[in-house]
């Protein structure tokens, strides 16, 4: 176990590399998936009629996708220097996210220099790389494109913390090497103001395991395109989201696992609540089964808690298969409000109505994040939901049903 | 102390239960005062209301009283929420113990506990307190760090259910069947807990079963017979083992023809 040291970067780029089919592999394309491109003029600006945008208020996102963005987010670590940076067209960069919209192509198109964080092969960090994105100026429109690379071996817990006001276009992009272990958590923890576009995408190696953990509690908009593929048999994914929309918020998770490989699992899990008037999310759970991805396992759901009236959550589940040949494929969706029984059994026990409301919110959320397996992001994220609570307590008891 | 006010007194108690179809009347004028200190066991058919009756009390959203009085201590609970009457001292162990995902039996243990008792308590004391109420229901400390009820077997369910009786010390406790589904030892065990609480002398409990098994634990000092959502028979316990005789067709038979 070592610390993250950004230099060391340089000396195991070769091996990684190897690991990295390129971008010129060539993909079947899916009704599930338009194909990807570098060319921002490729990607119209959105007008409403397309599938991937249809759950999207234009009218928020506009302004982020017209013009050419104005600057870069600054990506900070705790006690690290400058962090090294991958140019346009510098591999691996681009060779794991092509981007699928046009928000992820500014993105891409725009920061010249991407944050690069290297994992050498064999490496095991044991501590969680902790990355601060913020912008300088809560109005210009930014971009960013962060790429991780976890070499053969590699074991690596990222956090992304995403903090204060902005108007941000970010791409990640994240290659797991073969029998790696990673696990980015993405803290979209934003004021209430910002705007956040992304995609982020990663690429897992033979018997490599990632787990993606979003986390989406503050901002006006949050619109993340979540992609995995595989690199090899037996790769392991598993997605988890956690998010909690107030009034006026909008909320849209988009995951995409393309099970190209045999052999791999993929499980996906997101859970929000969603209180106040407007306050919208949607989930967009699309898997598709490759002829080739022989014997893989998959499983996605996304359940959503609605805490009062005026709130409106979408849930679409899409399950494309290929091959007769799989161990298992399955989705759940559900939309639902507060369990009576539960609250009257809490309630009996002398908790208030907001005081059993709050504990099964909780719970609900406090299942999922036990699953992320890293203690101290487990408590830090109980912590930051704690804090959701008490918002939401403050601004409207947890009433409504 | 026994004023004529102390007690759980039921009089004349009619209630309905929402359906689909509208309220259905199923509780038809039930008459009964568990004093301080008393054990009163009730037996009755399946369907005969029983858990209406505990609900009711209890104070579930499903379940209008339509008619009559139930007081605590000489407290109107009508018309109070669940938790206004669990902090006025009353304690219902559920038929069907509800999970809740994600809470951990010491966090739900805690939450109530100090909902109840209006303050925290300390926190190295109570988890010894809990741990032992754990260990003399017989379940594992680790027990604690379960999700409240969820993937318990029965009999855990049950047991504790015990442990919040022990724990969150009510005044009346109503127990729905909670010595269903116990193998022979988990009953001893339940009854002994149940036992510990009444020791107390001041505390009131109202035992819904179908089996005079547990009676042979816990020696109760009436025994009514419920059916068609009234008390049809009151005595002592040999009216139990009356009834593991002859069943309870007389008394639904009588119900029928009135
Ligand atoms: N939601 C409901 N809709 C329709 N009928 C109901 C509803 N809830 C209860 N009942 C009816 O009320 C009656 C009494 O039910 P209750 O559960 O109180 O009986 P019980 O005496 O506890 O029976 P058991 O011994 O089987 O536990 C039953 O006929 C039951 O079907
Ligand atoms: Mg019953």
């Amino acid at each position: 176990m070592t610390a993250f040291d950004p230099v060391l970067r340089k000396r195991e780029a070769a091996e990684v590399n190897a690991a990295n089919p390129g971008p010129a592999e060539a993909r079947t394309v899916s009704h599930l998936h338009p194909a990807g491109s570098f060319d921002v003029d490729s990607h119209l600006l959105p007008s409403g009629r397309e599938e991937v945008w249809r759950f999207t208020p234009l009218d928020r996102v506009e302004a982020l996708l017209k013009d050419p963005p104005a600057g870069v987010i600054e990506i900070t670590g705790d006690g690290l220097g400058p962090l090294p940076t991958l140019a346009i067209g510098q591999t691996p960069r681009g060779t794991v996210l092509t981007p699928t919209d046009r928000a992820a192509a500014l993105a891409s198109a725009h920061t010249a220099a991407a944050a690069h964080v290297l994992i050498p092969a064999g490496q095991r960090l044991e501590e969680p790389l902790r990355l601060s994105l913020r912008a300088a100026d809560p109005e210009a429109v930014v971009t960013g494109h962060l790429v991780i690379e976890a070499g053969p071996g590699s074991q690596a817990v990222i956090v992304l913390h995403h903090t204060g006001a902005a108007r941000y276009l970010g791409n990640v992009e994240v290659s797991v090497g073969d029998e790696a272990r990673v696990t980015v958590v993405s803290l979209q923890d934003w004021d209430h103001t910002a705007v956040h576009l992304g995609q982020h995408e990663a690429r897992v190696g033979r018997r490599g395991e990632y787990r993606h953990i979003a986390v989406s509690l503050g901002g006006d908009l949050i619109r993340l395109q979540n992609n995995v593929s595989y690199a090899g048999s037996g790769g392991a994914a598993q997605l988890f989201g956690v998010y909690f929309a107030d009034a006026g918020q909008h909320i849209e998770h988009r995951l995409f696992v393309d099970h190209n490989h045999p052999k791999g699992t993929s499980l996906v899990d997101y859970r929000g609540a969603l209180q106040g008037q407007h306050a919208r999310s949607v989930w967009v759970g699309d898997v598709l089964i490759r002829p080739e991805a022989k014997g893989i396992d998959t499983y996605e759901s996304n359940k959503n808690l609605v805490l009062s009236e005026g709130c409106r959550a979408d849930a679409v589940p899409n399950l494309e298969i290929e091959t007769g040949e799989i161990q298992g494929a399955g989705h759940s969706a559900s939309t639902g409000r507060f369990d009576e029984e539960q609250l009257f059994y809490l309630r009996s026990r002398g908790l208030d109505e907001a005081a059993a409301r709050r504990l099964v919110v909780r719970g609900f959320f406090a299942q999922l994040v036990a699953r992320i397996g890293v203690s101290d992001v487990e408590e830090a994220l109980m912590a930051k939901i704690d804090r959701e609570l008490d918002q939401a307590e403050r601004s409207r008891p947890l009433k409504g049903a | 102390m026994t004023t004529t006010d102390s007690g759980l007194v039921i009089t004349d108690l009619h209630v309905s239960v929402e359906t689909e179809a509208g309220p259905k009347p199923i509780l038809k004028g039930v008459d009964l005062a568990i004093r301080p200190g008393q054990i009163h066991a009730i037996m009755g058919p399946n369907g005969s209301g029983k858990s209406t009756l505990a609900y009711s009390l209890a104070g579930h959203p499903k379940y209008t009283i339509t008619g009559g009085s139930v007081a605590l201590d000489g407290l109107e609970l009508a018309g109070l929420s669940p938790d206004a009457r669990a902090k006025a001292g009353l304690f219902l162990a559920m038929q069907y113990p509800v999970e809740v995902p994600g809470v951990s039996v010491a966090n739900f243990l805690r939450t109530a506990k100090t909902a109840l008792g209006g303050a925290a308590p300390s926190l190295r004391s109570w988890v010894k307190e809990v741990d032992a109420a754990l260990g003399r229901l017989q379940l594992d400390s680790e027990f604690s760090s379960r999700s409240v009820n969820e993937g318990f077997s029965g009999g855990e369910k049950k047991r504790h259910e015990i442990v919040q009786l022990e724990l969150l010390n009510p005044k009346y406790a109503i127990l729905d069947e909670t010595d269903s589904g116990l193998d022979i030892d988990a009953l001893r065990i339940v009854a002994e807990g149940v036992n510990r609480y009444a020791a107390q002398g001041d505390r009131g409990v109202l035992l819904i079963t179908h089996y005079t098994r547990i009676l042979r634990y816990i020696e109760p000092d009436f025994v009514h017979v419920f059916v068609d959502g009234r008390i049809a028979e009151e005595g002592g316990r040999e009216l139990a083992d009356q009834l593991e005789e002859n069943g309870y067709e007389k008394y639904v038979k009588a119900a029928a023809a009135s």
